[in-house]
């Protein structure tokens, strides 16, 4: 049933669900540590690790090749599953209203720019770290960059055209259509 | 105790999998300049989490159903990690008001459905 969208079969579900149970208690474990100082920084903290790992692992599978098989079972378990789960943006948003609300207008509007500006970085850095990692042309066709790759934002959208046993990646505009 | 960790993980799973449902059905509705999935789950989850966390404030509720739900469920359904890379992808796209509206215009979004949210709980 390949036409089937992912988030309708069973074994992608399973897969996320097992993913986002094991994410979320790591983030429980470390969110354990409390706040010291009065700093959010377990969320922080967890936010930028996920934030980075999310990034080596969907541009590490993307050089790999298409996200079929293996690849998108690993996806789906270690991206929308645990990095999912592991990281939060409701606890993020309900502490930065908290600070501000004690009046610590300088930590809590530190906290929500610390996080966009440390969190689009870390990704960014993941990004370039599994793009020095994996530098494997041959999966590469010529003129085709992660810079108009889109495969990686539909995530839970199957391929729009059967790749199983092709040889070769698609193009950007088969990409295109996700 | 186990019971209180060992639910913060099951509801954890199960915020996972609304959140992939949810994304895959908006995205397959609604095409967007920006990844519109990720921005109604996190919102929302925000918005949920302020009641939760206001509930907690007004004293109708304990604290373990705070880290049940709040930790676990809301934890798994809203994401950090993917809001992130989305914004880098639009970024390496150079589409550079989407990934304003993505990145800062999420977070302005999120951090008022949390105000809402904190009012309507505390309300309660």
């Amino acid at each position: 049933m390949p036409d089937t969208p992912l988030h309708l079969r069973p074994i992608p579900v399973l897969l996320v669900f097992i993913g986002g149970c094991l994410g979320t208690y790591a983030r429980y474990a470390v969110e354990l540590f409390g706040t010291p100082w009065g700093l959010p920084l377990p969320t922080l903290g967890v936010n930028l690790v996920g934030a980075f790992l999310l990034g080596v692992l969907l541009e590490g599978l993307l050089r790999r090749g298409p996200d079929v098989g293996w690849r998108q079972r690993l996806r789906l378990l270690l991206g929308p599953g645990f990095m999912g789960g592991f990281t939060t943006y409701s606890t993020f948003a309900v502490e930065t209203v908290l600070l501000t609300g004690q009046g610590r207008y300088v930590t809590g509007f530190g906290y929500a720019v610390v996080s966009l500006i440390c969190g689009v970085a870390a990704a960014a850095a993941g990004v370039w770290v599994a793009a020095n990692l994996f530098r494997v042309p041959r999966v590469l066709p010529p003129g085709h960059s992660t810079l108009d790759s889109t495969q990686t934002l539909h995530l839970a959208t199957p391929p729009s055209t059967p790749l199983a046993g092709r040889e070769t990646r698609p193009t950007p505009e088969e990409e295109a259509e996700g | 105790m186990i019971l209180v960790p060992l639910l913060v993980s099951l509801c954890g799973g199960a915020g996972a999998v609304a959140r992939f449902a949810l994304d895959g059905v908006i995205r397959s509705r609604w095409a967007s300049i920006v990844p519109l999935g990720t921005i109604v789950i996190n919102v929302s989850g925000s918005l949920l989490l302020g009641v939760l966390t206001g509930l907690l404030m007004a004293g109708v509720e304990s604290s373990n159903v705070k880290i049940v739900i709040g930790t676990g469920f809301m934890g798994g359904y809203t994401t950090f990690s993917t809001a992130m890379i989305e914004t880098v992808r639009l970024l390496q796209q150079r589409r550079w008001v989407a990934a304003g509206i993505n990145g800062i215009g999420m977070m302005i979004l999120a951090l008022a459905a949390a105000v809402l949210g904190l009012f309507l709980g505390t309300l309660a």
